[in-house]
């Protein structure tokens, strides 16, 4: 029996829970010996000029081996991504100018790490301070440049769909202006590598999500050849997005090494990552939606702000994915979205869990709900009037997204049965009936995101059988948590019907697999899932014409048992060849045993869900209890459900989590006041329910797996639903609206200034 | 400032500063990598350890300061044959760990809880691990692993 949709236990976990993994900051190798630490001078201003910088006495100090600023650096700055303004590219080190607090300003390579922390008190920058953008819409203005030669504060401005008269015609316009806060990436490995020179190569230990393109972006900078550039990525602490790119610290370390002769390490701080990562989110959105008093949906206008922090980066590009998302689940036959990416003087903002995506569905779902509200109907009901129907897929919206395939009410009617909705309904009209002080709010969201895109996407595997029979599958996917070891073995087990303990997989060092594009945007499965699978079909073509050969028949007559791994003679009760025989014999003819696939899907996919969440509101504190969350994902065909459901529990801890209480702050001269894990909320055990999930499965036919990505849709659907019941709660004191976070300030303010009075 | 400590059952002697954190003289001076650091402020709970059975977070400690005491770390928790910690059993067999940087702390931390109080219910398994941040499982799991294990520990003892 195929062990492909089990609950298969992971192959990588005795290790993590006996000696615990092996990330950057613990790899001990040869080529480290004897590491210099790295230290990083930062800002503490958000916005100045450079005058000075006095760094003899940190030179002098004990065990510094070297201190270098902006003047010093003689490799190129990194470029934007094609689309920016390529006036605003930053340097690796502040050159003149600070734009955020954070930003490294200097260098320090010492001994030992403390030294280096030492060392770093006695170097003096002096600022001349400038005019500081906290404000995105300020930034907008363009009165204060915060980077002159692009001559606008503006990175990208996109519009899709423009039309004066979108809302022509519709009985009900309703708008609100919402904000999709900012929210820090938190993984729980800060950043973190070395680099050593070694035969005259750059060997580089990154804390990653894509060793490949690390290596690429290394190689560019230092005018090296990629095949000159050696990429390991070790056990990775979690990076939900935010360990896609390559920041300055790590680029840095290749010339550091190489200017004092070693090897060189840098772990970061948690209180530097939550100012110099990069954070997620931070959009201001307006929305407006249109249609007729039945509750049907004519018409949509999505207008996003997005604070790409002092530099550009990923941020700066999330109103694209938000954008092709915008009408999300549902028939809207008019779709305008306008968006400007501006820079401000805080932390530049990255791919975080649902990049995008989270922003398009909380905009829609709260413009479902403020249009639910404003005819009077139920937002369940408005909803399901407005669904795509289950027989329209494959189906291209008005934002020229195809989505593949879906039953978006069948998701709606799981939740709502297994959540027990009439009778939720119920239980919340009694509390506001007796006007209880704790009252019940419900919410529900459906979203359908893009996974392994924006584009159609491709990823390599090769799968080698060797002679002992075992087996060794090369993917160019970047596990960091989600158990690629485990799913990749499965398939090749059960394809080729060799026991998991006989199979290793190989990911993450750029010298033993050839290419590679890593792990982000949920696509690991679905591409580099399917390239491992068609990798072991082909490895099965190759070995039964080698089976063929050694029993003297022709490759028809071969039956290949995928249970144990055998060719037989069709029909006949030999007892054939194994893995072993094959093997051996191709490798005496002088060729491994071995096939390499990029599988290349023709589309993206898009699973889809839907999301209850129950809240429990302390009318008189404004306290938010989130008590139920259940949840229907349908991610396609489900190749382990242990996996699938870790993936969803951790998306939805920390969809609801933005809904909940998580925000990064600014004061407004651009100082960080969440800046360390005791002043910012990451969540915790005890602010969050177990929750219930409920399976669904409409499979792809995008690939051959049948599978979408499941990585970041917890977090897609969670926060809306979880924000939607906190507004619920409060919608009989006619309180319509609440930005995220649900602190219980500003929910006690909600209900202070609500249209009927204080509390129930 | 010459110290003494025992770790994993071994004893080790050793010069050191009498700034450098627990978890540094753990991780640098002893060499064990188990223990892991995730913030800087006594707020995650990665560096979680027992010290003479206790757990304490690591990173706020001096290690001069348990001069004399015992130190157990996520590698001396199996047993002498590798066989795995019931809590560590459960926290596989319930998928509750993925990139693995939380679990030595929180696997050290659940089996104090445990030891004060054997049979937690799903509350007090959530606020006994409130130290203790995971950024990628949302707790569920974890929740779970340290529930079936106090009923494994129940059933054999
Ligand atoms: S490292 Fe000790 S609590 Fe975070
Ligand atoms: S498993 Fe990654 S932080 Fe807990």
């Amino acid at each position: 029996m195929s062990i492909l949709g089990n609950r298969v236990l992971r192959v990588e976990d005795p290790k993590l829970l006996t000696s615990g993994g092996t990330y950057v900051a613990d790899v001990r190798v040869p080529e480290l010996d004897g590491a210099a630490h790295i230290t990083y001078v930062r800002s503490t201003i958000a916005h100045a000029n450079i005058t000075g910088m006095e760094v003899d006495e940190a030179r002098q100090a004990p065990g510094v081996l070297g201190v270098f600023t902006a003047a010093d650096i003689d490799l190129g700055v990194p470029p934007l991504l094609p689309m920016f303004n390529q006036a605003m590219a930053r340097p690796l080190l502040a050159d003149g100018v600070v734009r955020f607090v954070g930003e490294p300003v200097a260098v320090i390579v010492s001994e030992r790490p403390e030294q280096g922390a030492d060392a770093s008190e006695l170097v003096w920058p002096d600022y001349d301070p400038l005019p500081v953008i906290v404000d995105p819409m300020e930034s907008a203005r363009d009165e204060v440049l915060l980077h002159p030669a692009a001559g606008t504060n503006v990175v990208l401005a996109l519009t899709y769909g423009e039309d004066p008269n979108l809302f022509d015609g519709c009985e009900v316009v309703v708008s609100e202006d919402i904000v999709n806060q900012r929210v820090a990436v938190v993984p729980l490995e800060s950043r973190s590598a070395a680099a050593a020179w070694v035969d005259g190569r750059l060997w580089q230990w990154s804390s990653t999500q894509n060793a490949h393109g690390v290596r690429d972006v290394l190689a560019g900078q230092y005018g090296l050849d990629p095949a000159a550039v050696r990429v390991i990525a070790p056990d990775v602490g979690g990076g939900f997005g935010a360990k896609i790119g390559v920041t300055p610290e790590e680029v840095l370390l290749g010339w550091l090494a190489r200017r004092v002769g070693r090897p060189v390490r840098w772990s970061e701080t948690r209180s530097e990552n939550m100012v110099a990562m990069g954070h997620g989110r931070g959009q201001w959105q307006k929305i407006e939606i249109g249609g007729r008093r039945d509750g049907t949906v004519e018409a949509y206008r999505l207008t996003i702000l997005q604070d790409g922090g002092a530099y550009p980066n990923m941020g700066a590009l999330l109103p694209w994915l938000t954008r092709v998302m915008a009408p999300g689940t549902y028939v809207i036959p008019r779709v305008e979205v306008a968006s400007r990416a501006v820079v401000t003087n805080t932390t530049c903002t990255v791919a975080y869990r649902g990049a995008g995506r989270p922003e398009a569905t909380a905009a829609i779902e709260r413009a479902m709900d403020i249009f639910a509200f404003e005819v009077g109907m139920d937002p369940v009901e408005v909803r399901r009037k407005n669904l795509i129907p289950a027989d329209a897929f494959p189906y291209t919206t008005a934002t020229d997204a195809v989505y593949d395939s879906g039953d978006y009410e069948e998701a709606l009617d799981r939740v709502l049965e297994g959540a027990g909705y009439q009778e939720l309904r119920a239980e919340q009209a009694r509390r506001r009936e007796a006007a209880d002080v704790v009252q019940m709010g419900i919410g529900v969201a459906l979203y359908v995101e893009i996974t392994a895109g924006p584009t159609a996407g491709s990823e390599h595997a090769r799968v080698v059988v060797d002679v002992d029979g075992s087996a060794t599958i090369y993917t160019g996917t970047s596990a960091h948590g989600q158990g690629h070891d485990t799913a990749f073995a499965t398939l090749v087990s059960s394809r080729l019907g060799i026991p998991m303990d006989k199979i290793t997989v190989v990911h993450g060092d750029t010298d033993l697999v050839e290419r590679g594009q890593g792990t982000m945007g949920s696509r690991s499965l679905q591409l580099g899932g399917s390239a491992v699978f068609e990798a072991a079909a082909e490895v099965i073509t190759r070995a039964t014409q080698i089976a063929a050969r050694l029993l003297e028949v022709t490759p028809g007559e071969i039956a290949f048992d995928d249970s144990n791994g055998a060719f037989r003679v069709a029909g006949g009760d030999e007892p054939g060849v194994g893995w072993p025989d094959v093997a051996g014999a191709s490798k005496f003819d002088g060729t491994p045993l071995a096939a390499s696939v990029d599988f290349q899907a023709s589309e993206p996919t898009f699973p889809f869900g839907a999301h209850l969440a129950v809240v429990d509101v302390d009318t008189e504190t404004g306290q938010v209890r989130l008590v139920r969350f259940v949840a229907v994902d349908d991610a396609g065909r489900i190749l382990n459900p242990l996996l699938a459901e870790g993936q969803r529990h951790g998306g939805i801890a920390q969809g609801s989590a933005q809904a909940l209480l998580e925000e990064v702050c600014f004061d407004a001269d651009g100082n960080p006041v969440t800046s360390n894990l005791a002043d910012y909320a990451a969540i915790s055990a005890t602010e969050l329910p177990s929750f219930e999930l409920i399976a669904m499965e409409t499979p792809t036919p995008i690939n051959p797996l049948g599978a979408k990505g499941i990585g970041e849709s917890g977090t897609v659907g969670s926060t809306p639903a979880v924000q939607s019941a906190v507004v619920d709660a409060l919608g009989h004191l006619g309180v319509r609206h609440l930005d995220m976070p649900a602190t219980a300030e500003r929910v006690w303010r909600a209900i202070q200034d609500a249209p009927s009075g204080k509390g129930a | 400032m010459e110290m003494t400590l025992t770790v994993n059952g071994t004893s080790h002697t050793a010069d050191v500063e009498p700034r450098t954190l627990l978890v540094h003289h753990i991780r640098e001076g002893i060499g064990l990598t188990g223990t892991n650091v995730g913030c800087d402020t006594t707020s995650c709970g990665a560096c979680t350890v027992l010290l003479d059975g206790q757990s304490i977070k690591s990173c706020t400690v001096l290690a001069v300061q348990v001069d004399g005491q015992s130190v157990t770390t996520i590698e001396g928790l199996a047993g002498a044959d590798g066989t795995m910690h019931p809590v560590q059993a459960a926290f596989r067999e319930h998928h509750g760990l993925q990139c693995g940087y939380c679990t030595p702390g929180m696997v050290m931390a659940a089996v104090s809880l445990l030891a004060e109080q054997p049979n937690p219910d799903e509350r007090a398994v959530r606020e006994g691990i409130e130290g203790n941040l995971c950024r990628c499982t949302g707790y569920h799991n974890i929740v779970q692993a340290v529930l079936s294990a106090a009923s494994a520990q129940e059933g054999g003892s």
